[in-house]
C-alpha cells in the first residue's frame, strides 16, 4: 500500500481495475489509454485493446500521443481500415467496453464534446464528436473518465454529443438502443454508477481522503450518494510502479515533454 | 493512368479554386507537403473534407484557402485545439468558414458509399445525439426488412483526393501500409487524385498479398516527396514528430506568430525541405 499518489493516478488505477481480462476495449487517448494499458500490464494480460485508427489487439510499450501513433500499429495483431473499424468491429457489436470523456457531463451521463454555448455561435468550439456518438451506443458498456469540476459536471449540457442515459429511466430503450450505456463514471474524487431504476449518477465510492462535501462542491447538481458509500482502495505499490514506468517511457518517447 | 509530375505541377493540374478536396490520413501518412503546395499556389474557397482535420487543415484555413470544413473531429490530437480553425469559425479571421459536422462512423460510411458509387450511406448511428438537429444532411430511413430506424448521410462527393503513401512503382501502382485510414476510399470517391510518395521503385514487392494497393489506373498524379508526411509519419520510413505537434499549439495560438511561421516555412520554401525529415529519422 502506498500513501503517496496523485488524484489523477487514483483515477487511472480505479478505471484500470474496472476492466476484466476478457474485455474487448475501444480505447481513447489520455486517461483511458493509461487505464487500459495499466490493466493489461497488471491483472488483465489478455485484454483486447482496439484504437479507432484501425489497430486490433495492440500492445503498446508507451502511451500514444495520438490515436494513430506508429507504436499502436507496430504492436497490433492486425490493422484494418477506418471504415471497417466502424462498420464491422464497432457497429458489429464486438466491443464489450468503450471509454469516453468530455467537456461536460450531466446527471444521466450524457456527454458534450462539441461546443460550449449555442451550436451556431459557441463561446468555445470543442473538437467534436469523433467516434463518440456511435461508441456510446454500440459498445456493450461505457466507462467515463473525467476531471471532476463544477464546469464539467453541469446541470444541463450545452450539446448532446453522445447519449448516456438520456432523460433517465428507460430512455435508451425508447431510442432503440440495446446496450447498457455508461455503467461507471470515474473521476479523481470518486466513482459513480447510475441508479438501477432512475439511471441518475450516484457516488458509490470516495477515493482516499476525499469527503462528500468535496464531491458535492465539485458537482453542478445535487449529487446523490449510495447508502453506505465506500472508500476506493488506494493504489497498490505494483499499480503505481507499472503506471509510473509507463508514463516515464512515454515521456522519453515523445520528445521529453509528454 | 497515373502521371508522374512534380508536386507543383500535380497540384496545379488537379486542384482548382472552389473544389471539394479531401487530404486524408488518420494520424499516419498525412499529406503535409501537398497541403503546403496548395497554400503556395493560393487556392481559394476550397471545401475541405476530412475525418480528423489537424495541423495541415489549420494551416490551410489560417491562410484563407477554405470556405467550408466537413469533419468529425477537429483538434490537435493529444494536444488541444486548432487555434486557426477556431479563429476562422468564431471570429472570421482571415475569413469566415462554414462547418458541416458528422461523427467518425458517418464520415467513414460516407467515404465507403462514395467509393462504391452509392448516393448515400446507411448505418446504425446518431441515436440520442444532437448533431442531426444542426446538420440537415443527416436523415433517417426505415429498414424495409426489419423496420429498424437507421441513420443516413450523403456520400462524400470529391473533386480531388490528396494522399501520401509509402511508394509507387513505375506503372503508377501505389502501396500503403500501416494505419491506412480512409485513403483508399477517398481516392476512389474522387474525380481526380494526387498521391505523394516517399519513393518510386521498380516493383512494389508487397510484403503481404493483403497490402493496400491502388492500381495505377485509379490514380491521377504521382509526385515523389521524401518526408512528405512530416510532422505526421510514414510507417517504415520515419516516425511521428510528436514534439512538433506540441510546438504547433504555441505557433498557431496568435495570428502574428502563425503568419510569420507560414511565411518562413511554407511560402518561402518548396517541397524539398521535407527530405530533411525523411533522412533525419531513417
Amino acid at each position: 500500500m502506498s500513501a503517496n499518489f496523485t488524484p489523477n493516478e487514483m483515477m487511472t488505477v480505479a478505471a484500470a481495475r474496472a476492466l476484466r481480462n476478457d474485455d474487448v476495449c475501444f480505447v481513447g487517448i489520455g486517461a483511458p489509454s493509461a487505464a487500459c494499458n495499466l490493466a493489461r500490464q497488471t491483472h488483465a494480460p489478455d485484454i483486447v485493446l482496439i484504437y479507432e485508427s484501425g489497430t486490433l489487439e495492440t500492445r503498446p510499450n508507451v502511451l500514444p500521443l495520438s490515436i494513430g501513433d506508429g507504436e499502436l500499429c507496430e504492436t497490433a495483431l492486425t490493422t484494418v481500415s477506418v471504415p471497417e473499424m466502424f462498420r464491422y468491429w464497432l457497429q458489429g457489436g464486438r466491443i464489450t467496453t468503450g471509454f469516453l470523456g468530455g467537456a461536460q457531463i450531466d446527471r444521466f451521463a450524457n456527454l458534450n464534446t462539441t461546443v460550449v454555448g449555442p451550436y451556431e455561435k459557441p463561446s468555445v468550439r470543442l473538437p467534436g464528436g469523433g467516434g463518440a456518438p456511435e461508441i456510446a451506443t454500440s459498445c456493450g458498456q461505457i466507462f467515463i473518465t473525467m476531471a471532476h469540476t463544477k464546469r464539467a459536471f453541469v446541470e444541463k449540457i450545452d450539446f448532446f454529443t453522445s447519449l448516456g442515459h438520456g432523460q433517465g429511466g428507460d430512455s435508451r430503450k425508447k431510442l432503440g438502443v440495446t446496450t447498457k450505456g455508461p455503467t461507471k463514471v470515474i473521476t479523481e474524487l470518486c466513482v459513480m454508477e447510475p441508479d438501477e431504476t432512475s439511471k441518475e449518477l450516484t457516488v458509490v465510492s470516495l477515493h482516499p481522503g476525499v469527503t462528500k462535501e468535496q464531491v458535492t462542491a465539485a458537482t453542478g447538481w445535487q449529487i446523490k450518494f449510495a447508502p453506505g458509500v465506500g472508500e476506493t482502495p488506494p493504489p497498490t505499490d505494483t499499480e503505481l510502479k507499472v503506471l509510473r514506468d509507463l508514463h516515464a517511457r512515454t515521456k522519453a518517447a515523445h520528445g521529453g515533454n509528454a | 493512368m497515373a502521371a508522374f509530375l512534380s508536386l507543383a505541377e500535380a497540384i496545379e493540374a488537379n486542384v482548382r479554386d472552389g473544389d471539394a478536396v479531401a487530404m486524408e490520413g488518420f494520424t499516419h501518412l498525412i499529406p503535409f507537403a501537398a497541403g503546403h503546395e496548395v497554400i503556395r499556389q493560393r487556392r481559394k474557397r476550397l471545401s475541405l473534407i476530412r475525418m480528423t482535420p489537424d495541423l495541415i487543415y489549420d494551416q490551410l484555413i489560417g491562410m484563407g484557402c477554405a470556405e467550408r470544413l466537413t469533419f468529425s473531429w477537429g483538434g490537435n490530437p493529444g494536444v488541444g485545439s486548432l487555434h486557426r480553425f477556431r479563429d476562422a469559425y468564431q471570429n472570421g479571421w482571415p475569413n469566415r468558414i462554414e462547418i458541416v459536422e458528422h461523427s467518425h462512423a458517418a464520415m467513414a460510411n460516407a467515404y465507403d458509399a462514395a467509393a462504391a458509387g452509392l448516393p448515400f450511406a446507411v448505418f446504425r448511428g446518431y441515436r440520442g445525439a444532437e448533431l442531426p438537429r444542426v446538420n440537415p444532411s443527416i436523415k433517417e430511413v426505415t429498414c424495409p426488412y426489419t423496420g429498424e430506424k437507421l441513420a443516413t448521410v450523403p456520400a462524400v462527393k470529391l473533386d480531388v483526393a490528396i494522399i501520401h503513401a509509402q511508394k509507387a512503382d513505375r506503372k503508377g501502382n501505389v502501396l500503403l501500409e500501416g494505419i491506412v485510414g480512409v485513403q483508399k476510399e477517398a481516392v476512389l470517391a474522387a474525380k481526380r487524385s494526387v498521391v505523394t510518395v516517399e519513393e518510386i521503385v521498380d516493383e512494389l514487392n508487397p510484403p503481404s498479398p493483403n497490402s493496400v494497393v491502388l492500381p495505377g489506373w485509379t490514380v491521377g498524379a504521382i509526385a515523389v516527396v521524401p518526408g512528405g508526411a512530416h510532422p505526421s509519419y510514414t510507417h517504415g520510413y520515419y516516425k511521428r514528430d510528436n514534439a512538433f505537434y506540441k510546438a504547433w499549439d504555441e505557433i498557431a495560438h496568435e495570428r502574428d506568430s502563425f503568419s510569420a511561421w507560414m511565411d518562413e516555412n511554407v511560402l518561402r520554401k518548396g517541397p524539398e525541405v521535407f527530405a530533411a525529415h525523411a533522412k533525419k529519422a531513417a
